[in-house]
């Protein structure tokens, strides 16, 4: 016992003042948000969109690129290639959306329309105690990872009342993961039909957006929003959360936006 | 056949070879080759299927890889089948089991004598429904487990053959995370390649991201500055790190033992941010690159390294020590889960489980590459072959990745991270060229194969994850086990479902 005790000292209170003190700091070469420069993008090449491994990149025409972060990887490749440095990945880890076309950064729309919070019925039920079920739809299993670490001591979401559940039929949100293999296709419609309404739905990482590195291939959906349903409709998203995959910090300030516990910039 | 004499093409880790200087058998020879060759003590590294076009797919090349640890030395050999089916070793190799599932599975050839074929990766759309392996009596049940699991973990389905508690079977179908990365890579390399290999396994982002970058630099001859190589192994350790602390914490907290569970799951994150420290990303995402690195690093950020990782070190081991001084958790982990040695060698078991039943069975030292050819790390074994011994071993390794990154972090050789003429991004490889590059990650042995065409494109990409090798020996461990006892066998295996699926 007594070395427990000892250990419990020397390992010290290590959960993080984030929302109420500083969000812990980024890395250096961490990125982030894309900011494009449409003046410096002399509009003459298309060495970004060349370079980009997902099409989440296009240039159109003689104007600045357009980018999709749903596809993005955030590798950087495009920021790389840029004769102009028309293109630069900030620290900025705030990146969860309402809605898919607000992941696409458009030629004078280049800001992200952060996440709003749910609406007043949805806050109230949802707002200090949200359960989620996580499935996992194919992918590497690196978002799965950097979600479950919001369990840990660190970050400890539970302080908000988000806790991840075993059952569906306890949950009020499902958090997909990976590009919907069509091996997982079932499962992910049944676990989804199993949980009760009001129901959410959050898409975390380029797979689970848009099918990220996997986009295009067969043997994928190509993201949550396009798993048909037994009503014939499909999975409605509430949620995108972008990266690959995307910083726990991203995730939980996708989660704390969509509850409304951070409205801020 | 003697060690000297096995009448494949030898050749070293992290080499290529013209394709045509491997000798090819007939299936029934080959067969037998492979039969004499592991009852002289080497192993299956990859043993796969190739075609040489479309119209071929039912007649492909079989390659076999086979590793003798004891002589640093990779052998290849292969066999054109051309009847739709070729004779299955399993019955006298286990380890060759599920390799010919696969080559049945890809190419629709049948492993003749092949004790339970069925699929691999395919037939899994409905839940739980393929052919299971049955025990039938009085009191006996079954118990279907996934592909949903109750935590935050990735999607397989577990069939249990019990009598009360006790498990006489269990039975692993894996599959439902497939998702076309060894096909995707035909034809490459191209702009998403190196994406397919740093997400074949997530979390072993730098191990697979390694082997790959390694088979593109055999390939066009370019091979990556000193420097790149020093800070790859340094990367590679540091990812052995998180996963290895993040182990001892999940099985601390599978027996409900909580300080380490918590202390362990923070510390984990320490590590995942150094190597963000690195290259901006928590998994090594753009750190190795064909020809070299993504990120360089001055002695600012080497010095900061070095602090974190002793200050990650003094936290872990007082939480390990901790858990290695509980005799509740000791009895927890002592004599469950049993892997013996015979059994270990027999399914072909690699990593961190081969080395806690007592085999000495190590990339980085048996057929090392890399920075490894100059500093070698000791291996670290253990012989109970039970969660003790699995969680022990992670325990060592813990302390020799620390100590050599520190000496790595003392002596970075100077001059660039990147090779001047880095190898074409796409195509340009040399042409009809077969090469090999294996890796030790934290689950074991990350081998990637490729064969070139005579434009030099990828005309088949192999990706054997550890995993691949060591989920039957999970479903071995767990005979006449306690059904409850699942989750920390299954932890103290750890093992990776998209890396096998993929």
């Amino acid at each position: 016992m007594i070395k427990v005790i000892l250990a419990r000292l020397q390992q010290k209170y290590r959960t993080m003042k984030y929302p109420a003190g500083n969000p812990p700091p980024m890395p250096d070469r961490f990125r982030g948000r894309p900011e494009i420069d449409d003046a410096a993008c002399l509009g003459k090449c298309e060495a970004c969109e060349a370079a980009c491994p997902t099409g989440a990149v296009t240039k159109a025409d003689a104007m600045g690129p357009r980018m999709d972060l749903g596809k993005c990887l955030f590798c950087g490749d495009c920021a790389k290639v840029c004769p102009e440095g028309a293109i630069r990945f900030t620290r900025d880890y705030r990146l969860a959306v309402r809605s898919r076309d607000a992941l696409v950064l458009q030629q004078g729309d280049r800001e992200l329309a952060l996440a709003g919070a749910l609406d007043k019925k949805l806050k109230r039920l949802f707002g200090r105690s949200l359960k989620l079920r996580q499935v996992s739809s194919g992918g590497c299993g690196a978002c799965e990872a950097d979600s479950n670490v919001l369990t840990t001591i660190g970050w400890d979401i539970s302080r908000f009342g988000i806790q991840f559940v075993a059952s569906p039929r306890h949950a009020d949100g499902l958090l997909v993961t990976g590009p919907v293999t069509k091996n997982m296709e079932l499962a992910l419609r049944k676990t989804y039909e199993a949980m009760c309404e009001p129901k959410l739905v959050i898409a975390v990482g380029s797979c689970a957006i848009s099918g990220g590195p996997y986009i295009g291939h067969e043997e994928v959906l190509g993201g949550a929003a396009k798993l048909e349903l037994e009503s014939g409709k499909y999975l409605p998203v509430d949620l995108f959360i972008p990266g690959c995959p995307p910083h726990p910090l991203t995730i939980l300030d996708g989660l704390l936006r969509l509850l409304g516990r951070i409205e801020k910039e | 056949m003697t060690r000297d004499g096995i009448p494949f093409v030898s050749l070293v880790n992290d080499d290529a070879i013209p394709l045509e200087s491997i000798p090819s058998y007939s299936p029934d020879e080959l067969a037998l080759l492979i039969k004499e060759a592991l009852g002289l003590g080497l192993r299956i590294s990859a043993y796969f299927g190739a075609a040489a076009s479309e119209a071929s797919l039912g007649s492909p090349d079989l390659y076999v890889i086979l590793a003798d640890d004891e002589r640093n030395r990779l052998y290849a050999g292969r066999a054109r089948v051309d009847k739709g089916g070729f004779p299955s070793v399993a019955r006298d190799c286990p380890q060759a089991q599920l390799f010919e599932r696969e080559i049945a599975e890809q190419f629709g050839l049948v492993p003749e004598g092949h004790p339970w074929l069925k699929s691999v990766r395919q037939g899994c759309t409905e839940p739980g429904i393929r052919d299971f392996y049955r025990v039938e009596g009085e009191s006996v049940h079954e118990v279907a487990v996934g592909p949903v699991h109750a935590g935050v973990i990735e999607p397989g389905h577990f069939r249990f053959q019990c009598h009360g508690e006790r498990v006489f079977h269990l039975e692993i179908a894996l599959g439902y995370q497939h998702r076309g990365v060894e096909e995707a890579l035909v034809g490459g390399p191209d702009k998403r390649s190196i994406h397919y290999a740093e997400t074949a396994s997530g979390d072993a982002t730098i191990a697979h991201a390694t082997s790959h970058c390694q088979l593109i630099e055999a390939l066009s001859g370019r091979r990556p500055p000193a420097r790149a190589q020093a800070l790859a192994a340094i990367a590679l350790e540091l990812e052995r790190l998180a996963s290895h602390v993040g182990d001892i914490g999940a099985l601390a907290g599978d027996v409900g033992f909580l300080p380490t569970a918590s202390y362990c799951g923070r510390i984990r994150g320490d590590f995942l941010n150094m190597t963000a420290l690195l290259c901006g990303n928590r998994f090594g995402r753009g750190f190795v690159v064909p020809g070299g690195l993504g990120y360089d690093v001055d002695a600012e950020r080497v010095a900061e390294l070095a602090r974190r990782l002793a200050a990650a070190w003094r936290d872990a081991s007082v939480a390990l020590n901790l858990l290695f001084d509980t005799q509740s958790v000791l009895a927890r982990f002592e004599d469950t889960g049993r892997l013996d040695r015979a059994a270990a060698v027999e399914l072909g078991v690699v990593g961190p489980a081969a080395r806690a039943s007592g085999l000495s069975r190590d990339v980085r030292f048996d057929q090392s590459s890399g920075m490894y050819r100059l500093a070698q790390i000791p291996v670290s074994t253990y012989d109970s072959g039970d969660v003790l011994g699995r969680a022990f071993v992670r325990k060592l390794e813990i302390g020799q990745s620390i100590a050599f990154i520190r000496e790595q972090l003392d002596c970075i050789p100077s001059g660039p991270v990147a090779a001047e003429d880095k190898p074409a991004s796409s195509g340009s490889l040399s042409p009809n060229s077969f090469a090999v590059a294996l890796n030790e990650g934290w689950r074991g042995e990350v081998c990637h194969v490729a064969l070139t065409d005579e434009k030099g494109a990828f005309s088949r990409y192999k990706i054997v994850d550890p995993s691949f090798h060591n989920w039957p020996a999970l479903a071995y461990a767990l005979r006449d086990q306690e059904i409850s006892d699942f989750p920390i066998c299954n932890k103290s295996f750890n093992l990776s479902y998209c890396g096998h699926d993929l």
